[in-house]
């Protein structure tokens, strides 16, 4: 399995720190899941592992609600489950919701070698919510990622990455 | 046994609050701002369903000294039973208060999955929360309040209440953008 992006776990865990962020909430998938060591390990981020995807959403409205700056990583799939938490957060509570969510047969999609459905409805839901997003395939870095999430906190505004898969 | 009110068991709640957060959701929204108008009480709604505890566990976690009180529904908890596993696994200073009446209040009554046979501190506790309590009597709940909310959290607190038919969707007192601005201000201060 190649690697998905640019980004592996420490360059990861050092824009996280670089932005501030305090808490990562996540159900890994596959690619995501090889962050697991170093986001465990990275001392001054809280890693929250949640059961479901919009449990996860619920979790980091709580926290950005009590003053923290929270990241939400999931798979597309379980994205595709979330979407009253995120309707609810982002629309109701306007609150600049990111998250980084890994799109499951991205690239074997461009390519027509799937019959796997995720990468076929993914960005036209995203689209449906209304919330600003970009694509990252494998030539974005962690230090795109933390550009992107300072640029959304500024402007007090959700996104979300799709991450290539 | 005379099943205590709804109200019966917010009013305990509100004698033992202290200086905690709390979250209400669904039928708690409509009782909840006759006993208690504190910059601290947050109304969930507009909410997302289920994810009431989900929302008191994040901000329990960002608010660790202050501890956050959630006022659950049990049809509510049933949209999100994993979230009692992620509790366990964290030391979320969170009471979460689930009051089972057995139905769906606001939407005409009807029995939920769990009437009559589920046991949410069981379940609670076999999830790994170590702390739990069950009260069905407004007595009990009054004599053991101070204890169940006593400490720290994650705590889980059933309370067995009537059902009440009838009930419409409750509005809540301010706007989302108003609570948020009040709770903002009063964890600041």
């Amino acid at each position: 399995m190649s690697a998905p992006t640019g980004i592996d776990g420490p360059s990861l865990v050092a824009a996280l720190k670089d932005c501030g962020i305090t808490h990562v909430i996540w159900i890994p998938d596959s690619h995501l899941g090889k962050w697991d060591a170093d986001l465990s390990n990275a001392p001054s981020i809280d890693l929250v592992r949640a059961c479901r995807e919009g449990e996860a959403i619920g979790i980091a409205a709580g926290l950005i609600l009590g003053g923290k700056k929270p990241i939400v990583l999931m798979q597309c799939t379980g994205f595709f489950e979330a979407g009253d938490a995120l309707r609810n957060v982002v629309h109701d509570l306007h609150l600049p919701l990111f998250l980084v969510v890994g799109v499951r047969s991205y690239y074997d999609y461009q390519c027509r070698r799937t019959q796997d459905t995720c990468p076929r409805f993914t960005e036209p839901i995203v689209r449906a919510w209304e919330i600003p997003y970009e694509v990252f395939e494998r030539d974005r870095t962690a230090d795109d990622l933390a550009a992107s999430y300072r640029q959304s906190q500024a402007s007090n505004q959700p996104k979300i990455i799709l991450l290539a898969e | 046994m005379n099943m205590m009110t709804h109200q019966q068991a917010l009013e305990v709640l509100a004698a033992h609050r202290g200086e905690r957060i709390v979250i209400t959701t669904m039928g708690s929204v409509g009782i909840w701002p006759k006993l208690s108008d504190s910059p601290l009480d947050f109304h969930y709604m507009p909410s997302a369903m289920g994810e009431g505890s989900a929302l008191g566990l994040g901000l329990a976690l960002a608010q660790p000294q202050r501890g956050v009180i959630v006022v659950n529904g049990e049809g509510c908890m049933l949209m999100n039973l994993g979230n009692l596993v992620t509790i366990a696994s964290t030391s979320a200073n969170l009471f979460l208060i689930i009051i089972d009446n057995g139905l769906y209040e606001v939407t005409g009554g009807q029995p939920t999955a769990a009437a009559g046979h589920a046991d949410f501190s069981g379940i609670a506790k076999a999830a790994g929360i170590e702390r739990t309590y069950s009260f069905a009597e407004l007595d009990d709940w009054k004599n053991r309040a101070a204890e169940a909310l006593g400490g720290k959290g994650p705590v889980v607190i059933t309370l067995k209440v009537e059902g009440r038919l009838g009930q419409k969707t409750p509005k809540p007192p301010r706007t989302m953008a108003e609570q948020i601005a009040r709770l903002a201000a009063a964890i600041r201060s």
